[in-house]
């Protein structure tokens, strides 16, 4: 629609001014901050800090431990993006009840994480329900103090994250399969392949862009989303092991008051997303044809 | 053979959903000798119990309020965005649209940083009003751009014809566009409520105060008041869960579309 110059941007103005508000400005003063000493009250002024509070955190072992921390969640995403290819090929076959199924499937993305971490909290205590689990089926030499153990905390949050993400690329691999045209498939079990051919050579090209998508959106959240995994979980603990790098940012804002660092860590984590930022605009050239 | 990995994996899926069930429909007593199995003789009075403390009450409606705030301005500010950005011959929009994709990734916390220290400078620390914005406003990429997305598909031939008729801009948008976009409305909606009542970070720095808390941020307190009475946990986290998974279950199939089409599209 043809209409005079000002129009659009009276229609996107409120927008405009609440994206500059809550994105842009902050984003800018974060910058500034991580290049300062930042005051806590007019008794302690802030000064410029030059890149003192950058060399603060690489020589900080803990903010190192943090992002490691955060490439360990990484070893989550491959799981996830396997076990969503196969239950969404095996639910694309319609077996009697596929929607059920499906229902339930993507139940676990629904429910918050502060209740997912709490129930969980319950069912992996020493003397929890996986534990007497375990036990009962004669495992109970292996039944490790779950959340309460620095080698084994993290593994345990990384099993909610599964639990919990997984719902979400099922459905998304579905949703792109179904997108595909059926004759596809149809070719290939004319031509008598097997499941596991089809699989191969049919299932996972077509899912190829949705499967992107999804590894890319779940690098992020690996990144930038599990603050309140660590917060309701582990608080950190035991012994710092489940520190993730929004969690180091928060303990130096609001509990340690020192903002640079904060800030510092923030950029940092910020630049380590926009590369993933990077390879998802790319990505979306790429592959939006296939979506419309 | 599909039906066993199937039924493996929607058992592992509810496991979780059912101890928090089960549990909350029993009484201390008994979950002392039945930790996993139903209940002998189910009661709601636990579920009464978590309510009737007060502050999970509060903290429920706190999260109502802050949800349905958040969610309608958040949908009215994209979906007047969106329009000129799908609509309008207006080559910004374009560009527009690729920050709001890039910005939808901007981890939250980094953000947090400055929107502290602003809000605290503006004396809004502690309202509703303060944390109402800033989740419309984080949700605006997502929402904006998904909804551009939605209006794209409307046929131009419709819009002409209203120009025609002489109708201005605005009009056109009140009388052809929303009407035409009201599932992709209200899937935005659906998402972003999702969103919202689910969020925690934002709603623990910004709402200190025992009776602003959101829900969320609430049932950590809660677990650790009552840490060693599980029925009593398990109640609260089942009222905190029910909203969702109502929603879930009535619209799932905007659930469905809403988070496929984010996350596909973007």
């Amino acid at each position: 629609m043809k209409v005079n110059r000002t129009t659009p941007w009276l229609f996107a103005a409120p927008t405009l001014v609440l994206v500059g508000a809550v994105f842009l400005f902050p984003l800018i003063a974060v910058f500034r901050y991580s290049l300062e000493n930042v005051g806590i009250s007019s008794y302690v002024p802030t000064t410029f800090a030059g890149l003192s509070n950058f060399r603060f955190i690489y020589s900080d072992p803990l903010f190192v431990a943090a992002l490691e921390n955060n490439l360990k969640l990484f070893l989550c995403v491959p799981f996830m993006a396997l076990l969503s290819v196969i239950l969404a090929a095996i639910l694309f076959d319609r077996p009697r009840g596929w929607k059920v199924y499906r229902t339930m499937l993507f139940l676990p993305y629904v429910i918050s994480i502060p209740v997912v971490g709490v129930v969980f909290g319950y069912m992996f205590e020493r003397d929890g329900i996986i534990n007497s689990g375990l036990r009962a089926v004669g495992l109970g030499g292996v039944a490790p103090d779950w959340l309460g153990s620095s080698s084994w905390a993290l593994p345990t949050i990384m099993i909610v994250i599964i639990w919990k993400e997984l719902g979400f690329g099922i459905v998304l691999c579905l949703a792109r399969l179904m997108s595909v045209d059926e004759h596809l498939f149809e070719a290939a079990r004319v031509d008598g392949a097997r499941w596991w051919k089809v699989l191969r050579h049919v299932t996972v090209p077509q899912l190829a862009p949705a499967l992107v998508f999804y590894v890319i959106v779940e690098l992020i959240n690996m990144l930038s989303w599990v603050f309140a995994y660590v917060y309701v979980m582990t608080l950190g603990g035991p012994e710092n092991s489940t520190v993730v790098s929004e969690y180091y940012i928060y303990q130096a804002v609001f509990q340690d008051n020192v903002i640079g660092i904060g800030a510092a860590a923030g950029v940092t984590l910020l630049a380590v997303v926009s590369m993933l930022i990077i390879v998802r605009v790319w990505m979306r050239r790429r592959f939006l044809l296939g979506y419309e | 053979m599909r039906h066993i990995v199937l039924l493996t994996f929607t058992g592992l899926a509810l496991i979780p959903i059912y101890f928090m069930v089960v549990n909350a429909l029993k009484t201390n007593t008994e979950y002392a000798s039945n930790e996993l199995g139903l209940p002998h003789t189910p009661v709601t009075s636990t579920l009464h119990e978590a309510l009737a403390g007060g502050d999970l009450y509060r903290w429920l409606l706190n999260s109502t309020l802050i949800t349905c705030a958040s969610v309608l301005v958040s949908t009215a500010l994209a979906a007047l965005a969106a329009y000129p950005i799908s609509l309008m011959r207006w080559r910004p929009g374009r560009l527009l649209e690729g920050v709001l994709v890039a910005l939808m990734v901007v981890p939250p916390i980094v953000l947090v940083i400055p929107l502290f220290k602003m809000v605290v400078q503006l004396g809004q620390l502690n309202t509703y009003r303060s944390v109402i914005v800033i989740y419309a406003g984080l949700m605006l990429p997502f929402s904006t751009f998904l909804l551009a997305a939605f209006f794209a598909t409307i046929p131009p031939s419709l819009i002409e014809a209203a120009r025609i008729d002489g109708a201005r801009p605005l009009r056109i948008f009140e009388t052809v566009v929303l009407p035409l976009s009201r599932p992709a409305l209200v899937t935005v909606m659906v998402v972003q409520a999702l969103w919202v009542w689910n969020e925690v970070l934002i709603a623990l720095v910004f709402l200190q105060q025992s009776n602003l808390r959101t829900l969320m941020v609430g049932l950590t307190v809660y677990k650790s008041r009552y840490q060693l009475e599980v029925p009593l946990v398990m109640a609260g986290m089942l009222w905190a869960t029910v909203p969702m998974v109502l929603l879930y279950l009535l619209g799932q199939r905007f659930f469905i579309r809403g988070l496929t089409a984010g996350a596909t599209k973007g």
